[in-house]
This record gives structure tokens, C-alpha cells and sequence, in this order.
């Protein structure tokens, strides 16, 4: 007699496709970045040389040295400390401004694309208005009337991009309510919501998550754009997009201010979207199966 | 689908008088008073209600909107606060370096990134593909204020190539028809016009266009990928196709609707989110005058600005909707 031994498919604890997920070079370097600026970000005040604010006026426009690997400013602060402590801002506003655009975007294009009708052409005129402001005058209107700091520039940058998951989620529905399944879906009496959520969403994933992915780096180059122009974080806060407006003054004689925020820009928004990247390939099931 | 479109005019109407409703009020709900920040501190009352009464803002707030409603209809759109001029003449300067900026980097973008796109999704595992992925991730994350000012070092500083900023070299215009410095340097005729207005171009359309560019890409990849695995296409490989034929009208045509919807959000958000490369680059265009324009509570210009940049951006929409019945012939309007 032949005994058959059942072996569970995951021994070591881990799912086939969370390892399916770290086998990709691209998602462990994107995920090794998000969690080395989380650790960053945690961590400021003890791995910072200097504090983001000390001025230190014998070593102004320094360059890059062993003491100052990303040189001083103007006012003699570590630039590296600057940089260091920038990240906070980076991170919270991929937080607030694109969770607050994705959750209210897919509401309402859901809304609109499942619907139809009245409801459709009323959710879609709204968000009509809203695409029709001028993005960043809409931006810099809200930040007027709410006045100009850090979380009222993720306010309004999460706000402008609203209409923009908006209409991308209503196009997919467009196309996704009328297959068979959704149609079947719908002659068994399933409510509208368990629709929406259960059948037309899911297969809406690859474009929504695509465009979180990329928004999340865009909204941290908004953020740092906004105080770029001195609507969002004000002086002296070690803002990446602050930091980089006050190297712009001494851009060709002290490149490092500029550069490093910059820089720091750059990685964390692509370890975002490489992460976003993996996310998209895991959870989309016809890539799953390819 | 004549119905459809004649509707959909109608909506529009309806959503230029939301948006010019919006603006109006929410410029006006803005902490500080105008009367006082062009009179000064040191001005009087008296003074400051006689401006007040000048400039209609001791009307009621429907009175103030329809008076502005009725003029801008007229074309009136009253006189700058700062400027002096008439609003009118201080947009229409703007505008066309904005649209002129906008359409470079829309034209870098889609030039590259479709043809890009479709290639990576066409050879999914190859060296291209990783090439292009790779290069529109840093694309995407890329802060376009640290990219031009890199580009302005790298390319004007210390190569020499490129122009660092402005329309034209100072004292070289043609003669203004469009203010599109391109358009009216073919319009003269002379082409070492052209070739110049083009050099001061590149640089900021490149900037510009680098986060539609990697978008475009991106998107149109994903939506080809999406696409390829679908039973038609499998049907159409079967019935002995040619390969480009099976790519082009049976993947990218419905791979099209994600990619048009982004191409179209994007000319919107480049038309009003140019404001950032127009700094850097000292370009005159609207995004400039609309934030300073803000900055100094100048809210004619700013209404101004908004409608015009507004009522592009809802036509080119219009455009995208009326493509989604054109190239998806499932979705049924009426």
C-alpha cells in the first residue's frame, strides 16, 4: 500500500506569490528603497549628522567634504541633515495626497461608469469642472484659501488629481460592464454594489494601479514642486522642494544644494513606482497567468 | 451621434459656468482685500471704500459674478490691478507661449513614448523592454524643476549646445501673428528664425514632456500587454495575420482608449502645470501670470486665465470622449 503524503504547498511559510513577488530584481531594489527611506524617515534624528536647522556662518556654500558629504548652504546647514530630514515630507504626502485621490476618484468613477444616465452625465460634469481648472491654479487656489503650508499643499494636489482616477476608472467600467460576466452578474440579482466591488473593480486593477503607482511619484514631485514656488513648506523647513528653491539661487557656483534634494527625489519616487510595479504584475490575474 | 455631440456641447456650456462660478468665488472667499493691498496700509477708509465702489466689491457677490459673466462674454474682462492693462491683452500674450510649450512637449511625448510603448509590449522580455522601463521609471521620478535646472547645466553651461532660458535671443522677434515664437518665425519666412526659435524650444519642451513621455509609455505598454492575452487576438494570430497587422489593429486600436484618455488629461495638465518650467526657463506664458497673478490678488487676470486655459482643456476632453465611441464600437452612447 502505497501511502500519499500531503505536502502543503507553502512550507516555509510564504506565499508562492509573495515569493513569486521578491524574486523580481526590480521589486526588491524598489522595496529596499521604500524601506530605507521609511527607516530614514523613523530614524531622522539619530542617523542626521547635524540638525536640519543648525547655521554654522565659517562654512557657508561648502562643498561636498568628509565632515558635509552633500556640502552646506547658504546659512551653513548640512545639506545631508536637510536631506535626511526632507524625506518625512515625502513620504507623508504620498499618503495623504494620493490616498485621498485614489479613494474619492474610484468612488466616483465607479459611480458614474456603473450607473449611467442622469448620474453619469451629473458625477462626470463635476468632474468635468474640476479637469477643466487649470491643475495647478486649482492648487494654488485652495492653498490661498487654506493658507500656504505642507498638509494644505497635499490637500490640494490630492484634490486636483481626484478627476483624474475619476475618468480613467469610469472609461474602464464603460468597457468592463458590458462582458458576460458582468451581465450574468447582473441577471442573478447581484446588488449594484457587490457589482462594482466584487467584479467590475477588480477587473479595473491594472490602469488604477498603473496610475496610483506613477501619481504616488508625481504627487511627491507636485508636493516639492508646490514649495519649489513657496506654496507648500515654508522656510527654514528642510522641505526637498524648499531646500532645492534656495540652491536654485546658487545653482551654477554651489550645485550640491540643488542636486541632493533632488536626487533624494528622485529615489524615493522610484522605489515607489518600482514597488507599484511589482504590485500591479502580483495582483493582475491575467499577468498572473502569463 | 450627432445627438451625443450636440449634447455634449451643451455640457460644456454648463461647465464653463461651473468653473467661472468656482473661480470667481473662491477668489473671492481669499483671505486679504484688494482695495487695500493696491491702496496700501496707510490708506484711508474713505479711500478704501471709494476703490471698493470703483471696483464694484461692495456689490453683492451674484451682482459681481454676473457683471463679470456678462463683460467676459463681451470679451471684457476688465483691467489688470497690477498691470493696468486690459486683462484681455495680458492673456493673450501669455497664452500662446504656454500652448506653443504645451504642444512641444505633448509632440516629444507621444512621438516617442507611443512607439516605445508598443515595442516593449511587443518583445516583453527583451533587452528593449527593459531599456524603456527603465528609463520611463526614472522618467516618472523625476522632479522636472531639478531636471531642467540639470539640463540648463549639463546642456547650456557646460556643453554650450542649447539656449538656458527665454523665447529668442534678446532684440531677435519675428513679427508677432500667432506669439507662438515657431509658428511666426515660419510665418516670416526666415528660417534661420525658425532653427533658432527651435533651439530656445527644446530644452523646455524636453523638461515639460519627460513625465507624459514615460506616462505615454507606461500606459501604452501596460494596455498592449492587457490586450495581446485576449481571445481575438489569439483568433486573429490563428487565421494566419501578419504580425503588424495583428498589432495594430487588434491590439493597439483597443489598446487606444486608456492611451487617448491619458494623452488628452495630459495636453490639459501641461497647458496649466507649465508654470514650474516657465520659471525656470524665464518663459512670459500663463502659468507665470496666473501665479503671480494670484500672489498679488490680481483677480481679473486670474479669472481670465482660468476661463481660457479651461475652455481648451473641456474641448480637448470633449475630444477624448467623443474617440472612446470612435474607437471602442461597444460602448454605446445613446
Amino acid at each position: 500500500m502505497t501511502a500519499i503524503e500531503i505536502v502543503p504547498s507553502g512550507t516555509s511559510g510564504r506565499s508562492p506569490g509573495t515569493a513569486r513577488l521578491l524574486r523580481r530584481p526590480t521589486a526588491l531594489i524598489g522595496i529596499v528603497i521604500v524601506l530605507g527611506f521609511l527607516l530614514l524617515t523613523m530614524s531622522a534624528s539619530l542617523v542626521a549628522p547635524y540638525s536640519p536647522f543648525d547655521q554654522d556662518f565659517s562654512n557657508t556654500l561648502m562643498g561636498p567634504t568628509g565632515g558635509h558629504p552633500f556640502g552646506t548652504d547658504q546659512f551653513g546647514r548640512d545639506v545631508l541633515s536637510r536631506v535626511i530630514f526632507g524625506s518625512r515630507t515625502a513620504l507623508l504626502s504620498i499618503l495623504v495626497a494620493d490616498g485621498l485621490a485614489l479613494v474619492l476618484g474610484c468612488a466616483l468613477g465607479l459611480i458614474a461608469g456603473f450607473f449611467g444616465e442622469w448620474l453619469d452625465s451629473a458625477i462626470m460634469r463635476i468632474v468635468d469642472v474640476l479637469l477643466a481648472f487649470p491643475y495647478l491654479l486649482l492648487a494654488l487656489i485652495i492653498i490661498a484659501a487654506l493658507g500656504p503650508s505642507l498638509l494644505n499643499s497635499m490637500i490640494a494636489i490630492g484634490l486636483v488629481y481626484t478627476p483624474q482616477y475619476a475618468r480613467l476608472i469610469r472609461g474602464q467600467v464603460l468597457s468592463v460592464k458590458t462582458t458576460e460576466f458582468v451581465v450574468a452578474a447582473r441577471a442573478i440579482g447581484a446588488n449594484p454594489a457587490r457589482i462594482m466591488l466584487r467584479h467590475i473593480l477588480p477587473n479595473s486593477v491594472t490602469p488604477i494601479l498603473v496610475m496610483a503607482t506613477l501619481q504616488a511619484g508625481t504627487v511627491v514631485v507636485e508636493t516639492a514642486g508646490l514649495s519649489f514656488l513657496g506654496m507648500g513648506a515654508q522656510p527654514p523647513s528642510p522641505d526637498w522642494g524648499a531646500v532645492l528653491a534656495e540652491g536654485q539661487s546658487y545653482f551654477l557656483s554651489a550645485w550640491w544644494i540643488a542636486t541632493f534634494p533632488g536626487l533624494a527625489i528622485f529615489a524615493v519616487v522610484l522605489g515607489f513606482n518600482l514597488v507599484g510595479d511589482a504590485l500591479r504584475d502580483h495582483f493582475d490575474p491575467r499577468r498572473r497567468t502569463e | 451621434m450627432l445627438q451625443y455631440v450636440v449634447q455634449r456641447f451643451i455640457q460644456l456650456i454648463f461647465v464653463l459656468v461651473g468653473v467661472s462660478v468656482v473661480i470667481f468665488l473662491t477668489m473671492h472667499v481669499l483671505p486679504g482685500d484688494v482695495a487695500t493691498l493696491l491702496l496700501g496700509d496707510r490708506a484711508t477708509a474713505e479711500q478704501l471704500d471709494r476703490l471698493r465702489h470703483q471696483l464694484g466689491l461692495d456689490q453683492p457677490i451674484y451682482s459681481q459674478y454676473l457683471r463679470f459673466a456678462l463683460d467676459a462674454l463681451d470679451g471684457d474682462f476688465g483691467t489688470s490691478l497690477r498691470s493696468n492693462h486690459a486683462v484681455f491683452e495680458d492673456v493673450w500674450t501669455a497664452f500662446p507661449v504656454t500652448l506653443q510649450l504645451s504642444l512641444a512637449a505633448l509632440f516629444v511625448a507621444v512621438v516617442i513614448g507611443v512607439p516605445c510603448g508598443v515595442l516593449a509590449a511587443v518583445r516583453p522580455f527583451s533587452r528593449f523592454n527593459d531599456i524603456i522601463m527603465t528609463l520611463s521609471l526614472f522618467g516618472v521620478s523625476m522632479p522636472i524643476f531639478w531636471l531642467g535646472l540639470m539640463l540648463i547645466l549639463v546642456f547650456g553651461a557646460v556643453l554650450d549646445w542649447l539656449p538656458i532660458g527665454g523665447l529668442m535671443p534678446i532684440g531677435v522677434e519675428p513679427p508677432r501673428v500667432t506669439g507662438m515664437s515657431v509658428i511666426d518665425s515660419v510665418l516670416s519666412g526666415d528660417w534661420r528664425l525658425v532653427l533658432l526659435s527651435l533651439r530656445y524650444l527644446v530644452l523646455p519642451a524636453v523638461t515639460l514632456g519627460t513625465i507624459p513621455l514615460a506616462l505615454i509609455m507606461r500606459i501604452t505598454r501596460s494596455e498592449m500587454l492587457s490586450m495581446a492575452s485576449h481571445d481575438h487576438v489569439r483568433t486573429a494570430r490563428a487565421k494566419g495575420l501578419p504580425e503588424g497587422s495583428v498589432i495594430v489593429k487588434h491590439v493597439l486600436r483597443n489598446a487606444l482608449i486608456p492611451i487617448v484618455t491619458v494623452i488628452g488629461l495630459q495636453l490639459g495638465l501641461l497647458l496649466s502645470g507649465a508654470v514650474l518650467t516657465e520659471s525656470i526657463f524665464s518663459l512670459p506664458g500663463l502659468g507665470r501670470l496666473m501665479v503671480n497673478a494670484i500672489l498679488a490678488r490680481d483677480y481679473p487676470v486670474v479669472q481670465a486665465a482660468a476661463l481660457l486655459t479651461a475652455s481648451v482643456f473641456v474641448f480637448v476632453n470633449l475630444l477624448v470622449d467623443l474617440s472612446y465611441a470612435y474607437l471602442d464600437p461597444r460602448i454605446r452612447y445613446q
